[in-house]
């Protein structure tokens, strides 16, 4: 860990000025995630702005019926609350099937949405990796890239995005709020929100530097049926080799989201009037532009069959 | 005293402290949080600094020069240690891997300094403030390209004969009326224990003390005395608690070795923890292994030839994985092949993993034996049950002293429904489920090895017992304690166990599976001692003398045992040796595992749905403890099959996976009900304790029985460990 300076903020205008007046900081909200990327000194900022006290923490309902839910809740009382468990089924799944927890107690919607990869080869600081060190190569690309990307890398980076819950905020289309250091607010649709790696791994989403996020915003509840099925080799406390986010229709139509196929949760709007036609005609749609290893290869199949056991329990 | 003849009555066959489920006495402490680890010697260490090791950044290579101009000048830093200054090293005995790298590089992660500051965080950001240069040299790194430069090893100091046969194995092979032939792989494994190993080093001018978390305290005071050149009087060892070793912390690592000269340069005494993403690669692992097993029996399933190869790699010198050792003496057969051979590898060093050797050798023998009983249509219980034998089959005359194999296989059977097994496979089905049994046979050599223990009684009537004995949260304290009750006539609650401390008489240690009936045997015979003691104090003949209750009796007149103490204390102190018996007679450990799965038709998930071990090891010392052991190990097995894979990246020459993240073993959720019997039975040709020990036998076999409950539930072999999703994917059709 490098030294750093610290200090905390109290209202999100401060915070992103803040920001603007340090360099080389970074916000901290629940430190799951960057303290352990700055002990081994992948992420080393020199200042951190503590936002964890400001007043984000907070579920309302949208004048359009949505749910706007604050950038510092906690996962765990996000996965809890009743609007969530009742209209936005596959969001608390997908919240409680990742870490653990301990970690969910901290782990907060804005810093799960900007979680770094879990490639092996960006933990390690002696090896090659274009996201760490842009421009140094990427190690994983001849290496153990089993959990890695399936679609969307490049020649630079097949690294994927590890959040399960962003893999059902892509399926309920919600859009992220932000603030910048002059005030200035923006929507973004968590569509547009990742960027795929190209030649600039290291450039993960489209936020400005020192934007601050201060909401996620649900729309209106699509009701359906809702799956979050995550896939891993262990049955708990690991990152998904795929999972499937799915609200399934009466009409036989579908919002289905992958993760652990990208560095980003997959989901192609335009192919989704094929859900009808089955697993494999949908999955051979999604993935027609796929570039896997050779040691990843299977994680099409299985996102294939796991969403044909959704399909299948969604007819049932 | 001398172990030569089979044991006869004695006072342990009392039980009444011996043999019960008492709770761990270090258990208070443990659930307080209040048992003191290596790293948490603080007291005695006032003023110690901290280490951080910087681990090499290439698999094979040569260190061309360090520039230590930003290191040393950072904030804290008190001193570095590199094969610069440290002066010579040498080897231990166990290990071959070179403690501290320089100027050659063997393998990744191998030790190349140590920061040595006031604070933790201030060692650790040094240490990437050092400047090594490197060269990098082509190292061999992928084992299966290997496999045919392999050659035969010499015997090492634990595994089997490397190559043996038996009568004309190729000769029944070719005749048999039923043959398999097959190749299983096993990955490398790591040990992944919970505490890191651990070190706080201190000097007293030419007296080196270390807190630090060993396994053999034996084995760690010779070889630290070795690698730094000082006399073994000058080193004394503390591990009074063990989080965990599975036998990676056998002895001396790059830790205490870290920690001694950090302390000398530092002229403070220095605390390090290894760093968990440096542990998989800086430490030893259990080696891959590629194995060829080969069985003829005759029509009805009598085995005629068995043969067993197997491969595995280290670094030059390096023990072998000996998988063959099960095939040597688990089933009958009058014709048989045992071969290992060993690559060269430039990774970090292969070494014991609990149960080495029998554990990788039954994933492969294990499921060999179920595709055996599948070719000859017979049950796979009865097909093992059928070739069991009461002789060791490869020395012909030589009896198992005890062997209720086929006990625990039939027994097990019953236990575990096995008649509701499918027959076909792919056929049992609940809902999304397909549902699997499986079973293998445990086998587990007993060694059992001198030890030595000195007991105390004081005049409250206190015993307390002194051996340097560890415990890795195996229950060592509580059965040393049940022992010395149980042979001074007292309640476990009037003794106290001193064991860690390499200043008390040399045990057995921790390894193996031999450290409960070898340090408890130690401790019988320091009470012996005692007990002779009390009893002339007393005026009593030592023969005629009985104690129980808190009493001593003889004849018609009796004392409450302090009264034995007329003035400090009463000091006894023994050795337990060993005689011919472990050559007269094959002395193992058995058991059956039993396993149910279910596989998610759609995503080849599979779960774990119950397991069963029987397990037959002699007395078991306390149900309770000895339950632990084998429910752990067999939640071990489960990593094993299914998910701990310790992937080698060829290209870089490392274990890529290398923190708990990457490298799964089993949680919570993996693990279903799981039930453990114990076959009563007493093994007097062991020690006059009768016991043997458990705790890796738990291990062997249970990975085997879950990949042929996999096989059973979806009519997919798969021969090469872990069996995870993607091996089975494609192979399993969803409207099966
Ligand atoms: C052992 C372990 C297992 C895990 N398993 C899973 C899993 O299975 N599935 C899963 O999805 N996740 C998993 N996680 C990841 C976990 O979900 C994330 O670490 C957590 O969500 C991060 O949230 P945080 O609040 O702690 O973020 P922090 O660590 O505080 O921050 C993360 C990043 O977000 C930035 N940031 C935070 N808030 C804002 C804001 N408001 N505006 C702008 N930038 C901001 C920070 O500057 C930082 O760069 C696991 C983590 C661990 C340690
Ligand atoms: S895949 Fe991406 S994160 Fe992984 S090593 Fe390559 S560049 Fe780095």
């Amino acid at each position: 860990m490098k030294s750093f300076t610290y200090e905390r903020v109290h209202t999100p205008a401060e915070a992103a000025a803040a920001a603007a007046r340090m360099p080389g900081s970074k916000f901290l909200a629940g430190g799951t995630n960057l303290l352990d990327l700055m002990k081994l000194q992948i992420e080393t900022p020199v200042h951190l702005i503590d936002i964890g006290k400001l007043e984000l923490n907070k579920i309302e309902h949208t004048l359009t019926g949505g749910l706007r839910i604050g950038a510092l809740l906690s996962n765990t009382d996000l996965a809890a609350d009743l609007s969530v468990r009742r209209d936005y089924q596959i969001l608390a799944r997908a919240l409680l099937a990742g870490a653990s927890g301990q970690l969910r107690n901290k782990a907060t919607t804005a810093g799960n949405l900007l979680q770094r990869t879990r490639c092996p080869y960006f933990y390690d600081t002696n090896q090659p990796c274009n996201k760490r060190v842009p421009g140094s190569g990427c190690a994983a690309i001849t290496g153990f890239s089993r959990q890695l990307a399936v679609i969307g890398s490049s020649n630079a980076c097949i690294a994927t995005h590890p959040s399960d819950m962003a893999v059902a905020m892509m399926a309920l289309d919600a859009v992220i709020e932000t603030i910048n250091p002059k005030g200035k607010v923006r929507l973004i649709p968590i569509a547009d929100f990742y960027r795929l790696p190209g030649k600039t791994p290291h450039i993960e989403t489209v936020l400005e530097k020192n934007e601050l996020i201060t909401s996620v915003v649900l729309p209106p509840p699509s009701g359906g049926m809702h799956f979050y099925h995550k896939v891993r080799d262990r049955s708990s406390y690991a990152f998904a080799l795929v999972s499937v986010g799915a609200i399934l229709h009466k009409d036989g139509s579908g919002q289905i989201a992958v993760g652990g196929v990208a560095a980003k949760p997959w989901r192609n709007k335009s192919i989704e009037k094929v859900v009808p036609l089955g697993a494999k005609a949908f999955t051979e749609k999604l993935f027609a532009k796929a570039r896997p290893t050779q040691e990843n290869a299977f994680k099409i199949q299985l996102v294939e069959r796991a969403l044909e056991g959704i399909l299948k329990e969604g007819r049932s | 005293m001398k172990f030569d003849k089979p044991a006869g009555k004695n006072p342990t066959d009392q039980m009444k402290v011996i043999g019960k489920p008492l709770d761990r006495i270090d258990g208070p402490l443990k659930t307080t949080g209040t048992a003191k680890y290596a790293y948490e010697y603080n007291e005695p260490n006032k003023g110690h600094a901290y280490g951080y090791i910087v681990g090499a950044a290439i698999g094979k290579g040569r260190i061309d020069s360090i520039n230590q101009y930003a290191a040393k000048r950072a904030p804290g830093v008190l001193a570095i240690v590199t094969y610069e200054n440290a002066g010579p090293l040498q080897k231990g005995m166990f290990y071959v891997d070179r403690l501290l790298a320089g100027p050659e590089i063997d393998h990744y992660h191998q030790a190349v300094a140590v920061i040595v500051a006031e604070t933790f965080e201030q060692a650790r950001s040094a240490a990437a403030l050092l400047k090594v240069n490197y060269t990098r040299l082509k190292g061999s790194f992928d084992f299966k390209a290997l496999k045919d430069s392999s050659i035969t090893p010499k015997r090492g100091a634990y595994g089997p004969a490397p190559q043996s046969e038996v009568g004309n194995f190729k000769g029944a092979f070719d005749t048999a009326d039923v043959k398999l032939d097959q190749t299983y792989t096993t990955p490398d494994q790591s040990h992944a224990m919970m505490e890191p190993h651990a070190t706080i080093a201190r000097w007293d001018g030419d007296k080196l003390t270390c807190w630090c978390s060993i396994q053999q305290l034996n084995w760690g005071v010779r070889d630290l005395a070795n690698v730094l050149g000082i006399p073994k009087e000058n080193v004394r060892l503390i591990s009074r608690f063990i989080g965990g070793g599975f036998g990676g912390k056998g002895t001396v690592l790059s830790d205490i070795v870290a920690a001694s000269l950090g302390a000398r340069a530092a002229g403070r005494p220095v605390k390090i923890a290894l760093q968990r993403p440096l542990i998989f690669n800086n430490t030893t692992h259990r080696p891959a292994t590629i194995q060829r097993i080969r069985i003829g029996t005759k029509k009805d399933g009598t085995i005629t030839a068995i043969g067993h190869e197997s491969w595995s790699g280290n670094l030059p010198g390096g023990m072998s994985e000996s998988a063959t050792a099960p095939t040597s003496s688990l089933y009958a057969g009058a014709n048989r092949m045992l071969h290992l051979r060993q690559a060269v590898l430039d990774l970090g060093e292969g070494n014991a993993m609990r149960a080495p050797g029998e554990a990788s050798g039954m994933m492969a023998l294990e499921i060999a034996m179920d595709e055996m009983a599948e070719k000859l249509k017979m049950d796979p219980v009865a097909f093992r049950i059928l070739n069991d034998t009461q002789v060791d089959p490869a020395e012909n005359k030589r009896r198992f002293s005890t062997r209720l194999l086929a006990k625990c296989l039939s027994e097990g059977a019953e236990k575990f429904n096995w008649n509701r097994r499918p027959d076909s496979v792919g056929t049992m089905k609940e809902g999304k489920w397909l549902i699997g049994m499986g079973v293998a046979s445990a086998v587990r050599g007993a060694p059992i090895t001198k030890s030595a223990a000195r007991v105390r009684l004081n005049k409250d009537g206190i015993v307390t017992v002194e051996t340097d004995m560890t415990d890795l949260g195996t229950g060592s304290y509580t059965i040393i304690g049940q022992t010395a009750a149980e042979m001074m006539g007292v309640g476990i609650e009037k003794v106290i166990v001193k064991i860690g401390d390499s200043s008390f008489p040399e045990s057995s240690g921790s390894g193996g599976q031999w450290g409960a009936a070898s340090s408890t045997s130690g401790v019988y015979a320091a009470c012996i001692k005692l007990r002779e003691a009390v009893a002339r104090s007393l005026g009593f003949d030592p023969e005629k003398t009985e104690f129980s209750d808190g009493k001593v009796h003889s004849g018609s007149r009796s004392f409450v045992l302090r009264a034995a103490v007329k003035t400090e204390e009463i000091v006894a102190e023994d050795e337990m040796t060993y005689g011919e018996l472990s050559k007269q007679y094959a002395q193992d450990t058995f058991g059956a595992h039993f396993v149910e799965v279910g596989v998610n038709v759609y995503t080849c998930e599979i779960r774990v749905r119950r397991m069963l071990a029987v397990c037959h090891a002699g007395r078991i010392l306390n149900p309770k403890s000895a339950r632990s052991q084998v429910i752990g190990a067999m939640t071990m097995g489960v990593g094993a099959a299914l998910m701990e894979d310790l992937v080698v990246d060829k290209n870089r020459g490392f274990f890529v996976n290398h923190d708990l993240a990457g490298y799964e073993v089993p949680v919570h959720a993996d693990i279903p009900y799981q039930e453990v019997i114990m076959l009563d039975d007493v093994d007097p040709t062991m020690s006059p304790m009768k016991a043997k020990g458990i705790g890796e036998l738990g291990l062997v076999g249970v990975a085997a029985a879950i990949a042929n409950a996999v096989y059973n539930a979806t009519g997919v072999r798969v021969r090469e460990y872990p069996i995870t999703i993607d091996k089975l994917l494609g192979k399993i059709k969803i409207d099966a």
